[in-house]
């Protein structure tokens, strides 16, 4: 992954080597073993330039000088070569099997820990983080922070063998040496300075890759307003110039890549050039011997390419120490439910529920709810009416303990919803939500999510729920995958599914948060009446008319404060807002056929 | 481009099909041939060039240490190593401009490309048909573009000249000795003749990260997504382990696979090794013979360096050559896919302005491989009528609503609007005359303007508030707090999904068309919400023939007619009054059901 590379500074280099201290401290003994496999790589390569040496000097100069040779000494040239080689291929994949290696523990150890985090902490803080923030920090950030651990061992290694390099090529003759080791410093300049003109550029382009997916992605999903405006034209023009924008930019970015990766080339070359030229004028003077060209020259050119590696290292620096930071806040974000250890009853008739002066706010100025009481008695199924933003999803998740009051208590059969052992709540009440979460397992999976119920049970869940028919018709039944992979449900199916998930516990108390918002009227319908027999107490947020008029009771929420509380035709008589609400359906139907009635002349003039 | 060359001599089997792909590409892409003889003779020269050192090295060491006289040849060695800089300074500057004209070529040809994929995939219809596919259709324009691109650009180099490396390595080589070359080729036959295997092999294990990868981002999204889920039924514990398996799991695929890239690319080395001894050997037993002398032994050395290098690198591109292939060719079948709508053109009629009639002429429908969905249906709509079409859910009725809006065509039969068969009607006539509002009012990120001039290209501020005004949202707009400028978000979604319905019938009027063709919400909104929703709705349909899919008893109560649809067939038909009274009729008995739901209230 050489893409994607803010420009490195001194600072981030710093911080860099932190990140990789923290793996290479949780993983010492592979990142040694992968470490030891570069070096041995580093040296071996070394060595493969001193053998050839060695060999040109004592067995082929020898052999052609005197036209005879030993069969010792080509056994020893074909066995240290073969040696070296084998040796060298042990420490190419100790580096790299063993980078590989530290690389993917180290993303799956943050990945769990990440996660563990993610369902430790309360709903509260996943409520103050955006959802694709916190994907990103499980997946693209941990990646990030750990991509530098792939180029280490090599870097490292690389480090190895430059100092392994120079010294051998200062043994063989120092003054070629010197006039070599002009060639480095040249080669690590030239690197930096295309970091820093290809970052920028690298940056841009990865970002309108971003924007062509978003464009796409976009266009695709409104596909059929585009299709039924004829707007296709237009749509290719939007996507055109993003995707004109990417090719110039990365055209760009080719222009100087195109530019250095030669000249880093070059420059091994002509330090091979200035090392021959001052290597002849010393062979003539007789202070070195032609060996000794061969083994500095060949040493230049093999170190010169590694050093890039070290660019490498440096290069994905930035990303991982920003990375790394995001997962930290993460690890570091504190907060946690706390649960008492009463119990109570998790199965029987419905539950007693008791909601006293219970207030909630996101920011101080704004309640969502504020000084809510009312009670269920058990058995009894209550309507939770209220405009758009009067407080009714908060109020729910409040019920089932997603989050806490900031006043008053949730009691359920008189104990206070704080004061239960952690997992009792979910044994006695469940709540059922307007958007479904499927897991990505199969109808059974969903259902059960891993407990132990018989398919007699799962059955009757979903027929109570609606949903026998159409997983009946699924292909594997019970056992067909859903999800990215597997069968593809419609939104009204998925909501009842959700139901059924809910009910195949057989909850006391069951919450509905418009949960069957995408169900056509007509089946909403028949789950409603299935209820009733359900023995459950029920609280439901409802819109339509028809669930409202199942409740036995009503409750009337107003700018997060109950405004009403009681039956559906008391409501309709005493409070003149709740019968406006209630009643906009028919209303909407009404005005509707006063208006075609108005005559002929109003459709014309709204033409 | 050579870049097949590699690819296709790896995968006989795949062979033809490969080079299919690369040339209908090229033709896909033009720009990718524009420059390319230029192109060529660069890589020739920067190719050519690179052997230019061991040349060097060998002519220095040959002629210029053991000159003729004996010692070493001064003048030559200026000559000589005068030349080689040049020819570096000559092999840089083709290199620099081989690689930015591909950069170039590549960058354009593939934006070309990603253009007509993406306009061709809107003439799709299993774009509007398959939602759950668009995925894949938005990885077509997208990541398999970029597959082919990082391909054609660094592989693509690196194949180019690394083939190209290879055969002029082999061609001097030969040069000097025939008889050492055909040692190296026989110490390197072994790894060629395992690439395929080991090919094979990584393909596989990175097709099992692809999908582990998928498989843990799907795990890890779990405790996210479903926060709400996991912790109302208290499965901490379930999806933990969930996600660590699925986490553990990538972890050794990935692992596995990079084993194997190791263990592969190790195995150069290992020939490079016994090529290098093998050489040396060999070379003393033929110099003893004085076949040959030693700075050409030596410098055949360095040839094999030149020659090891390139194999690494080429075979290591081989795996992202297989997937660029397969990306390109996922890319071009895309374009080769037939859009089953075809637009007339130029050549078609166009519709005259004004209410049109509607005319189902024995129309039959099926999806491909599919069940009949309607059968022989036959109906005519006059002008100005507001038609109610109700059914059960998979009755057809939504297949009709495509049939008349052309998002798809009858298998038989006719669909005619003012006695025109839709396939005769130009796109662009088509879309001015006939307006779907769909059931999910889909809006841009972007203001709220920009989703109304969607309707009508060029609209201005005053005419998409006089438009408002007449669709009664004057005062809603007003409300709020950026009136026009409010940005509406991804998919509309700052806005509640009410109020993206107001946004999509504005945006309807303004389309102004002359055939409405709604399909009713079902999802709840708030009843305010809903009553305004109502009003527009009411004042857009006026004037206009108007068909819509209904799932309220009100809409079909206040249509003109309705069209009972029943298993693919147009079973009852007539105003609401009369069906209504219609003993045993099928809308009577949808009408009883609706009546009981609300006669509880």
């Amino acid at each position: 992954m050489t893409s994607r590379r803010p420009v490195a500074s001194a600072g981030t280099i710093r911080d860099g080597f932190a990140v990789l201290w923290v793996a290479i401290k949780r993983e010492p003994w592979i990142f040694t073993l992968s470490t030891l496999g570069s070096v041995l790589f580093g040296a071996l390569t070394v060595a493969d330039a001193w053998v050839l040496g060695w060999a040109t000097d004592n067995v082929v100069l020898p052999a052609f000088d005197e036209g005879v040779t030993t069969t010792g000494g080509l056994v020893t040239v074909l066995a240290l070569f073969v040696g070296v080689a084998l040796l060298r291929a042990v420490g190419i994949v100790a580096r790299r099997l063993g980078a590989g290696i530290m690389q993917y523990r180290m993303q799956a150890h943050y990945r769990r820990a990440v996660t563990r985090q993610y369902l430790r902490l309360p709903m509260s803080w996943h409520q103050q983080h955006p959802t694709g923030q916190l994907l990103s920090n499980a997946n693209a950030d941990v990646e990030a922070a750990w991509a530098p651990i792939a180029p280490l061992p090599m870097a490292v290694g690389t480090v190895a063998m430059m100092v392994i390099a120079v010294v051998q090529m200062f043994l063989a003759d120092s003054v070629m040496a010197l006039v070599g080791l002009l060639v480095f410093p040249l080669v690590i300049v030239a690197n930096i300075a295309f970091q820093r003109l290809q970052s920028p550029l690298i940056t841009r382009a990865q970002a309108l890759r971003a924007e062509v997916s978003e464009v796409a992605h976009e266009s695709f999903d409104g596909a059929l307003v585009v299709k039924t405006l004829g707007r296709e034209q237009e749509e290719t023009a939007r996507f055109a110039a993003k995707a004109h924008d990417l090719r110039d930019v990365a055209a760009r970015a080719g222009k100087v890549r195109a530019a250095f990766d030669p000249a880093l080339e070059a420059l091994p070359n002509l330090g091979v050039l200035a090392v021959l030229s001052v290597g002849v004028l010393r062979v003539l003077d007789g202070q070195t011997d032609p060996g000794d060209v061969v083994t500095v020259a060949y040493l230049l050119t093999i170190v010169a390419f590694p050093i890039r590696s070290l660019g490498w290292l440096v290069g994905e620096f930035p990303r991982s120490v920003v990375g790394f930071q995001r997962v930290g806040s993460v690890l570091e974000a504190t907060g946690e439910m706390v649960y008492g250890d009463r119990r109570i009853a998790v199965t029987g008739d419905g539950a007693r529920l008791e909601v006293s002066h219970l207030a909630y706010r996101y920011d101080a100025d704004q309640p969502l709810l504020d000084d809510v009481s009312f009670t269920v008695e058990p058995g009894r199924t209550v309507a939770v009416v209220g405009a758009t933003a009067s407080g009714k999803s908060t109020l729910t998740t409040l019920l089932v303990r997603l989050v806490d009051p900031d006043e008053g208590a949730v009691r359920i059969d008189g104990h206070d919803l704080r004061e239960l052992r952690s997992g009792t709540l979910a044994d006695s009440m469940a709540l059922v939500g307007q958007h479904t979460f499927l897991f990505d397992d199969t109808v059974r999976g969903n259902v059960t999510l891993g407990a132990d119920f018989d398919d007699d049970e799962i059955w009757e869940a979903l027929r109570t729920a609606q949903a026998d028919g159409f997983v009946a018709a699924l292909p594997d039944g019970l056992d067909t995958r859903l999800g990215e992979r597997g069968a593809t449900l419609s939104g009204g199916q998925r909501q009842r599914l959700s139901l059924a998930r809910a009910l195949v516990r057989r909850p006391r108390l069951l919450v509905m948060d418009d949960a069957t918002s995408a169900v056509d009227p007509e089946v909403e319908a028949r789950i409603l009446a299935a209820l009733q027999d359900f023995g459950a107490t029920i609280l439901v947020v409802a819109y339509r008319k028809a669930t409202i008029s199942l409740a036995d009771e009503v409750v009337y929420l107003r700018n997060g404060r109950v405004a009403d509380h009681g039956t559906h035709p008391e409501l309709l008589s005493r409070t003149p807002g709740y019968a406006d609400l209630v009643n906009a359906y028919e209303q909407a139907a009404a005005e509707r056929a006063a208006e075609t009635e108005a005559g002929e002349g109003e459709e014309v003039t709204s033409r | 481009m050579s870049t097949a060359t590699t690819s296709t001599a790896m995968d006989t089997g795949e062979s033809m099909k490969a080079w299919r792909t690369i040339a209908r590409g090229v033709e896909l892409s033009p720009e990718l041939k524009h420059g390319f003889r230029g192109t060529l003779f660069f890589a020739v020269v920067a190719t050519l060039g690179r052997v230019v050192v061991p040349i060097a090295v060998q002519q220095t060491l040959d002629r210029g240490l053991n000159g003729p006289d004996g010692g070493p040849d001064t003048d030559f060695m200026t000559m000589m190593v005068l030349l080689a800089a040049v020819a570096i300074v000559v092999t840089s500057a083709s290199s620099y401009l081989m690689t930015s004209r591909l950069f170039a070529a590549a960058e354009a040809g593939l934006a070309t490309l990603r253009i007509k994929a993406f306009r061709h995939v809107h003439d799709l219809p299993l774009l509007t048909q398959n939602t759950e596919r668009r995925g894949a259709l938005v990885a077509r324009v997208t990541s398999d573009v970029d597959q082919v691109s990082q391909f054609l650009i660094f592989g693509g180099i690196i194949a180019v000249v690394s083939v190209g490396q290879i055969l002029v390595a082999t061609v001097i080589m030969a040069y000097y000795s025939w008889q050492l070359t055909i040692v190296v080729w026989l110490c390197f036959a072994p790894l060629f003749l395992s690439l395929r295997y080991f090919q094979r092999r990584l393909s596989e294990a990175y097709g099992v990260v692809r999908r582990q990868v998928g498989a843990m981002l799907s795990a890890v999204s779990e405790p996210v997504v479903g926060a709400e889920v996991v912790r109302s039924y208290a499965i901490e514990a379930r999806t933990q382990q969930r996600i660590d398996a699925a986490v553990d799991r990538h972890r050794a695929a990935s692992t596995k696979a990079q084993g194997l890239t190791a263990f592969s690319f190790s195995l150069g080395g290992v020939s490079a090794g016994l090529a290098n001894a093998g050489v040396l050997i060999v070379g003393v037993l033929l110099g003893i013979d004085g076949d040959i002398t030693a700075g050409k032994v030596l410098a055949f050395a360095f040839l094999v360096t030149l020659f090891v290098g390139p194999v690494q690198m080429g075979t290591q591109v081989l795996t992202d050559a297989q997937n660029a292939i397969a990306g390109w060719r996922r890319v071009i079948g895309i374009l080769d896919t037939p859009a089953d709508v075809v637009d007339p053109g130029e050549a078609g009629t166009r519709l005259p302005r004004g209410p049109v009639s509607i005319e189902f002429d024995h129309v039959d429908f099926a999806y491909p491989g599919g069940d009949r969905v309607l059968h022989d249906v036959s109906l005519q709509i006059e002008p100005g009528r507001r038609v109610a079409v109700v059914g059960e859910t998979g009755s057809g009725k939504t297949t009709l609503a495509k049939l008349l809006t052309r998002l798809m065509d009858p298998t038989s039969g006719a669909v005619r609007l003012d006695g025109v068969d839709l396939r005769e009607v130009p796109f662009d006539s088509l879309r001015e005359h006939v307006v779907m509002v769909p059931q999910e009012g889909f809006l841009f990120d972007a203001d709220l303007a920009a989703n109304a001039r969607y309707g009508r290209l060029g609209a201005g501020d005053e005419e998409i508030r006089a438009a408002a005004g007449e669709l009664g949202l004057a005062d809603w707009l007003a409300g709020l707090p950026h009136g026009l400028a409010t940005r509406v978000g991804q998919r509309g979604e700052s806005l509640s999904a009410g109020e993206r319905q107001l946004v999509a019938l504005l945006r309807a009027h303004l389309a102004d068309p002359d055939l409405l063709v709604l399909d009713e919400a079902t999802s709840a909104v708030d009843p305010q919400l809903e009553l305004r929703i109502g009003q527009a709705l009411e004042r857009l349909m006026s004037g206009r023939t108007s068909v819509t899919i209904a799932h309220r008893l009100s809409t079909a109560e206040n249509a003109d007619e309705v069209l009972v649809v029943d298993q693919g067939r147009v079973v009852e038909r007539g105003p609401h009054d009369q069906l209504v009274r219609a003993e045993g009729s099928v809308y009577r008995r949808m009408h009883d059901s609706w009546v009981a739901q609300h006669s509880q209230v």
